[in-house]
């Protein structure tokens, strides 16, 4: 019998043991959008109860073509704990993932808590402090990244860790629509694309989600790290290789496979 | 192919343009057709457009991406003539009747000030001798049956070109970083694709690199004056009557694509 305490027991299984699975919606179809953030939440809770600490969220299907793959028309949110974060020249921890990819991401510091209702591209901006290219790690706990709505945000929007680049840079010096990033694999150029990718602005993926979180009731803190979402799609980092992403004013992000 | 056979496909591609009626691809009718087939199929259409008065005014070089040439099954670019038939002003709509499929490419433009003869040109070397770089859009099309294409089908096919429209703000090479520098495509107000700079075989000054040795190779050179257009920075997307089309690179500026709307008497009779 499924129920929230018992989908978050499968699925932090899944993460400490290393094992991917079926969506749960193959054995629970009725698993709602709200069900799916309660065992989101109920992961979060058990890792914040054993000394994780939260730290900023994620936006995942920020881009249009991944919306329509996935047939909807928001973006989703994950939690982001001290634990996801990978060091600068440290390699993807192959040991503690089941099958990683990396995707270029704008991601936000911000200098002041930021509530919904409400909030605009606008007003979201002038909430951020810094501005930093990175690359996030991510990893599904099902087989072949095969999954719906539902069960992508139960899974904490296949988080998993996320490096952050070393140049900040203030909001006002840059216009993110047209910040490119060109993603390279062992030096290779597989893909390119700008902020505009992300919810036509990063700025409007922030919105959306102090928005999608005061309908939870929640708000984002001043001096969490927001990770907007992928700017290309997301490329395989196995052992041997090395992901680039370089960025046209936030400096290079580099992570090898290990 | 015989001479016969690369004349007879020469002037079927030529007759395509013409009917708007597509002809089949060509690289799987003719199983023995090679690079050099295919480019003098190309050349031999050059020279007819050139007896007919027009100029070549540049060149364009395609499959520059990684996408393209994984979709294709390649690991080289191609390139194409321009003709000065081939430039819209951005202000005057595009009769899109005139193409048979087209789609568009965002590009930034190299307009040469001096002369680039390969082989042998280096990257220092090209970059010297280009005067200023303008934003671009390129319409690119096929004269082959659902866009159904090797690399020879391509290249016989003028590299896919279709027509070009050229932007207003020069900008030298000193003052742009084009690997890095950002792109944003916009469909009647809509973000449809995003790139940068190096997804033209990682900068764009490689691609024209690669044109000057490719084609120094064959004895041509790229003149002074001529326009190159290096290759696109996002995928290319389908485009129809009474779309508008935008293209915003960073530090380079924008250009616009307006496609006439399908017939003058039915804009009227919405209006």
């Amino acid at each position: 019998m499924w129920t929230i305490n018992h989908a978050a027991d499968v699925l932090q299984a899944c993460e400490q043991e290393r094992v991917d699975r079926p969506p749960i919606t193959d054995e629970w179809p009725e698993l709602d959008l709200d069900s799916a953030y309660a065992v989101q939440d109920e992961v979060l809770r058990r890792k914040l109860e054993a000394g994780e600490r939260l730290i900023g969220v994620k936006l995942g299907l920020t881009s249009r073509a991944k919306q329509q793959r996935m047939n909807v028309h928001a973006p989703l949110t994950g939690w982001l704990t001290d634990a996801m974060v990978l060091p600068a020249g440290v390699p993807v921890p192959q040991d503690q993932l089941i099958h990683p990819r990396a995707e270029p991401e704008i991601v936000f510091v911000l200098g002041r808590a930021l509530e919904g209702p409400g909030v605009t591209a606008a007003t979201a901006m002038a909430a951020v402090d810094m501005v930093y290219g990175g690359l996030e790690i991510i990893d599904s706990r099902y087989r072949d990244f095969r999954f719906t709505l539902t069960d992508v945000v139960a899974d904490n929007a296949s988080s998993a860790k996320f490096v952050i680049g070393g140049v900040g840079r203030r909001p006002e010096e840059l216009d993110l629509a047209l910040e490119a990033v060109l993603l390279e694999v062992d030096g290779a150029v597989v893909d390119s694309a700008t902020g505009a990718a992300v919810q036509g602005h990063p700025a409007e993926a922030l919105a959306l989600a102090a928005n999608d979180l005061a309908q939870r009731g929640l708000r984002l803190e001043a001096g969490w790290i927001v990770l907007t979402g992928g700017m290309t799609d997301a490329v395989f980092t196995p052992p041997g290789s090395t992901v680039g992403a370089h960025f046209t004013n936030l400096g290079s992000v580099v992570v090898s496979g290990g | 192919m015989d001479t016969a056979t690369r004349a007879l496909t020469a002037q079927q591609l030529v007759d395509a343009y013409g009917s708007r009626e597509p002809i089949d691809q060509i690289s799987t009718r003719f199983p023995d057709m090679t690079l050099a087939d295919a480019y003098e199929i190309q050349l031999l259409q050059i020279r007819s457009r050139e007896l007919a008065g027009r100029r070549v005014i540049g060149q364009k070089v395609g499959l520059t991406s990684a996408a393209m040439q994984r979709q294709l099954g390649v690991d080289q670019p191609d390139y194409g003539h321009i003709t000065d038939d081939m430039v819209f002003l951005e202000h005057v709509p595009i009769d899109a009747s005139q193409y048979l499929q087209p789609k568009i490419e965002p590009e930034v433009a190299f307009v040469l000030k001096s002369s680039l003869r390969g082989p042998g040109v280096t990257v220092a070397q090209a970059i010297a001798a280009v005067d200023f770089v303008l934003p671009a859009l390129e319409i690119i099309d096929s004269r082959i049956r659902d866009w159904k294409i090797g690399i020879l089908d391509t290249i016989a096919d003028n590299a896919s070109s279709g027509g070009i429209v050229l932007g207003s703000t020069p900008v030298s090479l000193a003052d742009v970083d084009l690997r890095l520098s950002g792109c944003v495509l916009h469909r009647n107000g809509d973000v449809i694709g995003t790139g940068a700079g190096g997804a033209v075989l990682g900068s764009p000054i490689t691609s024209l690199v690669w044109l000057a040795n490719t084609v120094g190779a064959l004895g041509i050179t790229l003149e002074a004056g001529h326009i190159v257009l290096p290759g696109s920075q996002t995928a290319a997307f389908p485009v129809a009557p009474g779309d508008v089309i935008r293209a915003q690179f960073a530090g380079i500026g924008s250009v616009t694509a307006r496609f006439a709307p399908n017939s003058p008497a039915t804009t009227e009779g919405a209006s």
